[in-house]
């Protein structure tokens, strides 16, 4: 089995930082991004509550559906596409090879 | 003016847990605070989460915690002053400092403890260009005063407790009429909130516009008319006095940033040998404090403040002597 999966963020200056995210220590992407120190706050610390890791899917992966309390706060969130996802709701894991995601504005 | 031995800016639980320490120590202490309820993160973002990392709780409520550590703060009977964020910060002329908030308190002290955590919580402003026109001229992001409303029309938008609560209350006979726009069909609140709102718009006491979002302002001087987008496409105009768009707070650093203090990603620089700052008898202790090795846990933070009390008391009396006591030896003799 892979340890980590390869995934690419894009930040808001639009430069892609590649990232060999691992696996099995139950990271998400919100994390992820602020472990690469790219400009993810994360206010809330991953409760679905601050939409301050928007992030938009911009590869063709079929990612789980956004549960309830990721779908309300997009609801009340600006900038917020079809592809919008909060980071902290995507847990890493095997089905993320090749994801790329771009961080949404402020 | 107000004067205290040691002022703390931020009532998190770290600002809280200090004064307690200090307490111990004879020292007074004020604390300022943005929010108008202490507790920080733990009151403002999750009250009712429960913690794990307490020693001595296994497991605690992030809102019950805050009540824990204010009982516990009580006999050293700390001042507040709620609702107002530290703005400015002048040396006094002897060794210490004048704090003065945005709304005009003054504060004097010989040390001051930040323990701003994230910063000011601060309100999140929907992307609207013209917004900050109508900023106090009809636009009001935190309601402080309900009967301001009183007979006007009113519209507020946000989906959570807030939006929900001020709704109901100012559609109660306050207002002269309440809209409701929220985004959506689903509310991220309390259900038992939802519900009282969507019976009053049954009962036609209020009009809710659901899949709906405020894109545009428009008045002359003052707040007159909002432009809304609807979900299928359409956009259309609605009169109104205020628009209250309450989507929540977010904190930020703020004035803290320009105080002259030693900042690094957000965060202001300390000795880790009693989180003292580059400014002298100004400490930092908390979120808002970094060091090599930093761990933003409430746990470390209230080491932070217990070491700095030791610091700050050999400031304020350099001639005094202070012998560490156990509380078991004498208990906790509070201020009278
Ligand atoms: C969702 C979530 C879960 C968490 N879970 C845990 C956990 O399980 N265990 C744990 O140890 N930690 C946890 N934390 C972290 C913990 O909440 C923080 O470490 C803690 O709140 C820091 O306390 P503080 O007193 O330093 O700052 P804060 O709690 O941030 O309080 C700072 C206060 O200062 C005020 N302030 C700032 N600047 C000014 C100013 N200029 N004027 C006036 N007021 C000002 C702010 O309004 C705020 O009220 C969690 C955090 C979050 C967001
Ligand atoms: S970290 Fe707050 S919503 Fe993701």
């Amino acid at each position: 089995m892979e340890e980590s999966v390869h995934i690419t963020i894009i930040d808001r200056e639009g430069v892609p930082h590649e990232v060999d995210a691992p696996l099995g220590i139950g990271m998400n992407m919100m994390e992820l991004s602020r472990s690469m120190e790219l400009p993810v706050e994360g206010t809330c610390g991953g409760m679905a509550m601050c939409a301050s890791c928007q992030m938009y899917i911009e590869s063709e992966h079929d990612l789980l559906e956004r549960n309830d309390d990721e779908q309300a706060m997009l609801d009340e969130a600006w900038h917020v596409q079809d592809n919008s996802r909060l980071g902290c709701q995507i847990p890493i894991s095997e089905q993320l090879e090749g994801l790329v995601v771009r961080i949404a504005p402020e | 003016m107000i004067r205290t031995d040691i002022l703390i800016i931020g009532a998190g639980p770290v600002g809280l847990f200090t004064v307690f320490e200090a307490g111990l120590l004879k020292l007074r202490c004020h604390l300022i605070d943005a929010l108008p309820q202490p507790g920080g993160q733990c009151s403002e973002i999750y009250p009712k989460k429960p913690i794990y990392d307490i020693p001595g709780y296994p497991e605690v409520l992030a809102g019950e915690l805050i009540d824990k550590l204010m009982e516990q703060a009580a006999p050293f009977k700390p001042g507040f002053t709620l609702g107002e964020s530290a703005r400015t910060i002048e040396e006094d002329g002897e060794g210490g400092y004048i704090v003065t908030t945005d709304r005009g308190t003054v504060h004097q002290a010989p040390v001051v403890a930040i323990a701003g955590g994230l910063g000011v919580f601060t309100p999140r402003k929907p992307p609207i260009s013209e917004l900050i026109d109508f900023e106090e001229k009809g636009v009001d992001y935190i309601i402080r005063d309900p009967e301001k409303y009183r007979d006007k029309k009113v519209v507020i938008s946000g989906g959570g407790d807030s939006a929900l609560d001020w709704t109901y209350f100012l559609a109660n006979g306050v207002a002269e009429h309440v809209t409701m726009i929220h985004r959506s069909q689903s509310f991220r609140a309390h259900p038992d909130s939802v519900q009282k709102v969507m019976d009053m718009s049954q009962e036609g006491k209020l009009d809710l516009l659901l899949d709906s979002e405020v894109v545009g302002l428009s008045g002359n001087g003052r707040l007159r008319q909002l432009e809304i987008k609807h979900r299928s496409g359409e956009q259309s105009s609605l009169d109104t006095e205020y628009w209250m768009p309450l989507f929540g707070l977010t904190p930020k650093l703020g004035p803290i940033a320009d105080w002259g203090l030693e900042i690094e990603k957000n965060a202001i620089k300390v000795d880790t040998l009693d989180y003292s700052t580059n400014r002298p008898g100004i400490y930092a202790i908390g979120d808002v404090n970094t060091y090599e090795g930093k761990l933003k846990l409430i746990l470390c933070g209230f080491h932070e403040g217990t070491l700095m009390v030791q610091s700050a008391f050999k400031r304020i009396y350099p001639d005094k002597k202070n012998v560490l006591k156990y509380t078991t030896v004498q208990g906790v003799q509070g201020f009278d």
